[in-house]
């Protein structure tokens, strides 16, 4: 737990967190084959604190799998990626203890309510809450009235807001979000772009795939996906 | 990830797999008709009849390779899913797939043999015998592992899924090989079961070996045949395998 | 260490908890137990003689038919609503998060299996010594179809036809247990001890225990790969 446990515990007030130690991601020579077609070959990046990468690319040209595979979820067939100088394999806490992941899925449970769900999910995650904090963090999201509701009673946009809520308390200092302002309304748009300025000025480092143009502040970068890129 | 290819690896590389098995697979080949033929004329015609059984022993020429077969072939298509899955060698994946078609066919041809077998000696097609059932769960057990690598579509993930299920297989075997001669013993004594010839004679002997021979440069061959095949229409979009067809586009 | 606990616990009492919320999917398949244990006198007929001595071997087979009916969902639920996903993220050896997740699913259709075991054994004229070996045998076999039951729901996850494929898979490895366990109570029907057969399906449990959550985790990273 060293990444969680270095970083101070949630407090009230959570859009503006305090910050992270400054890490960094470095990906080298990624390749990645799905199907019999050679997604990409030779991906190379590296993502410091505060910075914002976003993959573009046309539908199709890998950038969920590219995303799976930086959550150590896919193994590529070639190419390092380490964290802070660590190859993520080696990483204490499993490849996956440095970053949330939010994928096309909520990952709720339907018959569960928004903290129930959350709070297992912290858990499970290696940092546990205080039904305080989940209400608090779920209040600011606008979900205060529906935190104990089953989630199957919650809107579309009310789930993903239950969902990031999640990110935003497991406190890992790198974020990979696939589509992560797909089907919002406005509202939760403009939630959502502020935790993601929030996260950046906590040196905290952001990888997502969008079809929009990204509204937040700060260094961006985009990697573009294309045929053999 | 990216270590330097042990030598011995360079063998297993696809080009050099399909190059060198293209060589092998005709000499393998002939050597299994050769080898069929003699082990087919010694056991079907040199060797006496036996003075217990008459002549319905001679099924056992055919029945102990099969079975022989069958058992061997799943501990080796479960050695190769293991190399695959470990130190991701295409060449095995492919081997293990190739095989599983090859080890059912012997698996059957045991338990039809038997079958046949029974009839004279049981007064009944089938008994159920400690090794006869034990066949039929092997059986089985390829077919859940041709049915699993065909379900899934992704060619890397069915290799991989296909593998694990043959290692839970090979791990589970021996136990179910040894529970089912436990059950037999209990629930009706042992019985007689083919391989168990009181007296072997030497031609016997020569004609069982003939044809255990004969059944593994048939497997060779033909497993070998069915690798090749799967290997380029899995590297179909290569340098290699362009070259070799031909160059066409 | 604690993390762990506390993460394993988490996961327990979150499939225990979801499982009280839709009970109706346990009580399905116990209901399965039952309804085939039940057509079976139907099928051969009422002779005592003929329901007692066939009883061992009809309860063991519909336990297994019933556990093979309720681990299509054990991962699938978790698969399709990304949760699995997440339990791969999590910093937790994901073997370990495994056997909670079928230590909660057994509790939940194993467990009620053996208890309900006696009052089906009655039916089928098992007398009082049998029916306590009856459900030893079932105690100790039914975590093993559990765990070896869970590999084939890992390699079937997101396939179609899954449910099918999984009989077909795991139907064969679960020879060992159906002939120990049935075997157990034959023993004692025969009047001897069916201590063997017990120590052995004991046996087989520790075994299964120690090696199937290593393959169903391993088969749980291929099929999200």
């Amino acid at each position: 737990m060293s990444d969680a446990a270095a970083a101070p515990a949630h407090t009230p007030g959570t859009l503006t967190p305090h910050p992270f130690p400054a890490h960094c991601l470095e990906v080298d020579s990624l390749v990645l084959e799905r199907g019999e077609r050679l997604l990409f070959n030779g991906l190379t990046f590296c993502l410091d604190a505060g910075e914002l990468l976003q993959v573009a690319g046309r539908n199709g040209a890998g950038k969920t799998s590219l995303l799976r595979v930086l959550c150590g979820l896919t193994r590529p067939m070639d190419g390092d990626m380490t964290w802070d100088g660590v190859p993520v394999r080696r990483l204490d806490d499993g490849p996956g203890g440095h970053l949330a992941y939010l994928g096309h899925h909520n990952a709720l449970k339907d018959e569960l309510s928004a903290e129930e769900n959350i709070q297992s999910q912290c858990r499970l995650h290696g940092c546990p809450q205080t039904p305080e904090a989940v209400f608090s963090m779920l209040d600011e999201l606008g979900l205060g009235g529906h935190a104990d509701l089953p989630v199957k009673l919650l809107s579309q946009g009310q789930k993903r807001r239950v969902a990031l809520a999640r990110l935003l308390l497991l406190r890992r200092p790198l974020w990979i979000l696939d589509e992560p302002f797909a089907a919002l309304d406005v509202q939760v748009i403009e939630v959502l772009r502020q935790a993601l300025e929030a996260h950046l000025a906590a040196r905290g480092m952001i990888i997502l795939t969008t079809h929009q143009v990204v509204p937040v502040r700060g260094p961006q970068r985009t990697l573009t996906l294309g045929d053999g890129a | 990830m990216a270590q330097p290819r042990v030598q011995w690896f360079k063998f297993s590389s696809p080009p050099n797999f399909y190059d060198l098995s293209g060589r092998l697979i005709p000499w393998f080949g002939g050597l299994a008709v050769v080898l069929f033929i003699t082990g087919l004329y010694t056991g079907f015609v040199v060797a006496p009849p036996d003075y217990q059984q008459g002549d319905s022993y001679r099924i056992m020429f055919i029945h102990v390779p099969a079975a022989w077969m069958s058992m061997f072939l799943y501990v080796l298509m479960a050695v190769y899913a293991a190399i695959g899955l470990i130190w991701r060698v295409k060449t095995a994946e492919v081997m293990a797939k190739a095989i599983a078609p090859t080890g059912a066919l012997f698996t059957f041809l045991a338990l039809w043999s038997g079958a046949l077998w029974g009839k004279p000696t049981w007064g009944a097609y089938w008994v159920w015998d400690a090794r006869l059932t034990s066949e039929l769960i092997l059986l089985f057990l390829y077919l859940g592992y041709m049915a699993l690598h065909g379900a899934i579509e992704d060619r890397q993930r069915a290799a991989n899924a296909s593998a694990v299920l043959a290692l839970a297989g090979v791990v589970n075997v021996p136990i179910i090989y040894f529970s089912v001669k436990w059950w037999n013993t209990l629930h009706q004594g042992a019985s007689i079961t083919v391989t168990s010839s009181p007296t072997m004679e030497t031609v016997m002997l020569t004609a069982l070996l003939l044809m255990t021979f004969a059944c593994w440069m048939y497997s060779i061959a033909v497993v070998l045949w069915r690798a090749r095949l799967e290997l380029l229409e899995r590297e179909r979009r290569t340098k290699w395998v362009l070259e070799r067809m031909g160059g066409k586009a | 260490m604690m993390a762990l606990l506390r993460a394993l616990l988490a996961l327990l009492q979150r499939d225990l908890l979801l499982a009280v919320r839709r009970r109706q999917d346990a009580l399905v398949v116990l209901g399965f137990f039952v309804v085939v244990v039940s057509l079976f006198p139907l099928g051969v007929g009422p002779d005592p003689q003929l329901l007692r001595s066939m009883a061992p071997g009809v309860l063991w087979v519909s336990a297994l038919l019933a556990t093979m009916l309720s681990l299509e969902r054990l991962f699938a639920d978790d698969f399709r609503d990304g949760s699995l996903e997440q339990l791969l993220l999590t910093p937790q050896p994901l073997p370990l998060l495994v056997l909670m997740k079928i230590l909660a699913h057994w509790l939940v259709t194993g467990l009620p299996l053996v208890l309900i075991s006696p009052l089906l054994g009655m039916q089928l004229n098992l007398d009082g010594a049998e029916i306590v070996v009856l459900m030893t045998a079932l105690l100790l076999g039914t975590p093993i179809l559990s765990l070896v039951g869970a590999i084939g729901a890992g390699l079937t996850l997101g396939l179609r036809g899954g449910g099918v494929l999984i009989s077909l898979l795991i139907l064969p490895l679960y020879v060992p247990a159906l002939i120990m366990g049935s075997g157990a109570v034959d023993a004692v029907m025969y009047g001897s001890s069916p201590e063997a057969h017990l120590s052995l399906l004991a046996a087989l449990l520790i075994f299964t225990l120690l090696l199937a959550p290593w393959a169903i985790a391993a088969a749980l990273r291929i099929m999200l790969d």
